[in-house]
């Protein structure tokens, strides 16, 4: 089975001068392509750590973690921001849409950052439309995100996870700020994504929608202190 | 270059988004650019005045004048009731002959006399002069001829008479050819010449001339008719003055040798008249580069108040673009975490500072190119509101209302560019902020 990323004896330790904080104490997993993950833990477990650290927007103390082929802990601050741009779709508990720009603007922004900065033509801009038909928004990629329900927003920015194609989907609580019923939206739109073969690393807090996932990492003090399969209670349709 | 096209877009977005807000940031500049602009076209504007007038004078011409000394001199160096002093015409004999550059001399003297035709009468000033005076003196004429070198050698009783002049006195017949009477002597018009614009002032060494109230004759007719004497009446008593010449002005061959001659008239003049200054030599090319550092010092001084306004105005951007950045740092996460890089970010709001002090400077520039109609209505307030009648008849007065700004086309890159600079600069360390920002840290602000 092939990997999209891997991680091996990672440790991230904050400084904070009179003491170290020790969030991540050595956690090696393997996510295979197409895996759909749910991170759980209590707050302070070290979960948001270990999932900044496979966004690529930190680096570990120790350890690797392998993306796309990529060792991403020897990389600098720029290759680290290629990194995320081309490998990496983030989906955020507070949607983090730009204000100003309208729902097809808002998913474009990541191929502003593709290096090289080729110019958006034609062909992105319908691949961009494509996308927000995908998410049911295809008649409303003018508005602006303050005239959008929460998971309208909240698809938008699955819309913009997925525009440069990227090999793993970060979702930090995607559901946290929607009601149930948006909430079984959002998580259809994921289950088809993760049918299409894309992985899918979640954080949260809530069991229920850890069920509708592959596989629960529970992490406690820095530690993975359990992993489950739970493929068979995946919704089958 | 379509990028380039892009992040202008983006920033004008962002700008857009706060449209009161970025007006008012933008305003700073506006009129940080218009006064820079505004202030060098009054300063270039009386720079090009001064110039206009000492070219009046004839930039090649050397002026000396005859001067009256101060009292208690004349009274210790002669007992006599006649006040004699000037310049002789031995001067202009020493002067044409010694120094080579001379090209061409007039002496001038100058008398006021009542002149007659018929019934009607006048008080004129009557020149004095050769046949140079009138290109030296950028004279035209609109009748007859000007005064030739034979009517000097015949001791030809002609004249010359300004338009003014001819106006008043032949109302409704041809001048030329008729005969006036100046003093008691009788001179036949030969020629008119047309109306020029008043000479100002300059530097009190020469006051105003009006050429419109002139009557010109052959200088020796002059002398042989009236004599080196001229009596005054004032107040009762007379007093007698004895001048042979009131004026000698030369034309320096070459415009480099204009400072040397002067200098070698200066010395000339020494010798002839070494009890007492008696004359002046007023050297249009000095005046003209008194006045070209006079407008240097006025744009300096000028341009670096406006410059002050402009650095105020970028310490407004400035400022807003720090607050900009607090306030938008959870976006600057957000674009981090979707692959910015810290250049993207120092790029977008550099862009961003750049467009609104960029926009500010246009903005200024169109203000700018309004400065003449501005100071219009300056001067319109000022003649109606602050200055009393006789105040603006003055001297600062007129120079104040013959103000034309002129508007240094230099001044507009400069401006523009300075604003842009200012943008950069204002811009820099904001942006420098918002790229340093951790991504994950503004990613949890609120």
């Amino acid at each position: 089975m092939r990997l999209a990323a891997q991680v091996v004896d990672l440790t991230k330790f904050y400084d904070l001068g009179s003491v170290v904080v020790k969030a991540l104490r050595g956690v090696s997993t393997d996510f295979p392509e197409g895996d759909f993950v749910a991170i759980m833990g209590s707050s302070g477990s070290g979960k948001s750590t270990l999932l900044n650290l496979l966004g690529a927007l930190d680096r570990p103390t120790s350890g690797q973690y392998f993306l796309g082929g990529r060792d991403v802990s020897t990389l600098d601050d720029d290759e680290l921001s290629a990194m995320r741009n081309d490998m990496i779709g983030f989906i955020f508990q507070s949607f983090n849409l730009i204000a100003q720009y309208t729902v097809l603007e808002n998913i474009e922004v990541p191929l502003l950052y593709r290096s090289g900065y080729p110019a958006i033509g034609r062909a992105e801009r319908e691949w961009c439309l494509e996308l927000a038909n995908m998410v049911g928004l295809g008649d409303r990629t003018d508005h602006r995100p303050f005239q959008l329900s929460g998971g309208q927003q909240q698809r938008v920015s699955i819309a913009r996870a997925l525009v440069n194609d990227p090999q793993i989907i970060l979702a930090d609580e995607p559901t946290g700020n929607l009601d149930s019923t948006t909430e079984a939206e959002i998580m259809e739109i994921l289950h088809k994504l993760n049918e299409d073969g894309r992985t899918i690393i979640m954080v949260t807090h809530e069991p229920s929608i850890a069920r509708q996932t592959k596989r629960q990492i529970i992490m406690k003090d820095g530690l993975i202190e359990n992993e489950t399969l739970i493929k068979q209670s995946i919704p089958t349709r | 270059m379509t990028h380039i096209i892009r992040i202008v877009q983006l920033a004008l977005k962002s700008l857009l988004l706060h449209k009161l807000r970025s007006g008012l940031t933008m305003l700073g500049i506006v009129f940080g650019v218009f006064s820079v602009i505004a202030m060098l076209a009054i300063g270039e504007g009386a720079s090009a005045q001064a110039q206009r007038q000492v070219l009046e004078l004839g930039a090649t011409n050397v002026i000396v004048r005859s001067v009256k000394p101060p009292s208690e001199v004349m009274q210790s160096s002669s007992g006599s009731r006649v006040l004699s002093y000037g310049l002789l015409r031995s001067d202009y004999k020493i002067l044409t002959n010694t120094i080579p550059t001379i090209t061409k001399a007039v002496p001038i003297r100058e008398v006021d006399r009542e002149i007659r035709h018929l019934k009607q009468s006048m008080n004129a000033r009557v020149v004095g002069c050769t046949a140079d005076y009138l290109e030296m003196n950028h004279l035209t004429l609109s009748q007859g001829r000007f005064l030739t070198n034979s009517d000097q050698e015949n001791l030809l009783n002609v004249a010359v008479i300004a338009n003014e002049v001819a106006n008043i006195l032949f109302k409704f017949e041809d001048p030329v050819g008729k005969s006036i009477r100046i003093g008691s002597m009788y001179y036949t018009v030969v020629g008119v010449t047309k109306d020029r614009t008043a000479s100002a002032a300059i530097g009190g060494s020469l006051s105003g001339q009006d050429y419109n109230k002139d009557v010109y004759v052959p200088i020796k007719t002059l002398q042989v008719r009236e004599g080196d004497l001229d009596i005054k009446t004032q107040a009762g008593s007379n007093t007698a003055e004895q001048i042979e010449l009131h004026q000698i002005t030369l034309r320096v061959n070459d415009k480099d040798a204009v400072l040397s001659t002067a200098e070698a008239i200066r010395e000339t003049l020494e010798q002839t008249h070494p009890r007492t200054k008696d004359y002046a030599v007023v050297v249009p090319l000095e005046l003209l580069k008194q006045a070209e550092q006079i407008r240097m010092i006025f744009n300096v001084v000028l341009g670096s108040i406006a410059a002050i306004s402009l650095v105020v105005g970028g310490i407004g951007i400035m400022n807003i673009m720090l607050a900009t950045v607090t306030e938008r740092t959870r976006e600057i996460g957000v674009r981090r975490a979707l692959g910015a890089r810290q250049s993207d970010i120092i790029e977008q709001f550099l862009t961003e500072t750049i467009v609104l002090a960029g926009s500010g400077g246009l903005i200024g520039v169109v203000f700018g190119l309004l400065t003449p109609v501005t100071f219009l209505g300056i001067q319109w307030f000022v003649q109606n509101f602050v200055m009393e009648g006789n105040t603006a008849g003055s001297d600062v007065g007129r120079m104040f209302f013959d103000l034309q700004p002129q508007i240094a086309f230099w001044s507009l890159p400069v401006a523009f560019g300075i604003s842009v600079t200012i943008g950069i600069l204002s811009g820099i360390y904001p942006a420098i902020s918002a790229a340093k920002l951790d991504p994950i840290e503004a990613l949890r602000h609120e």
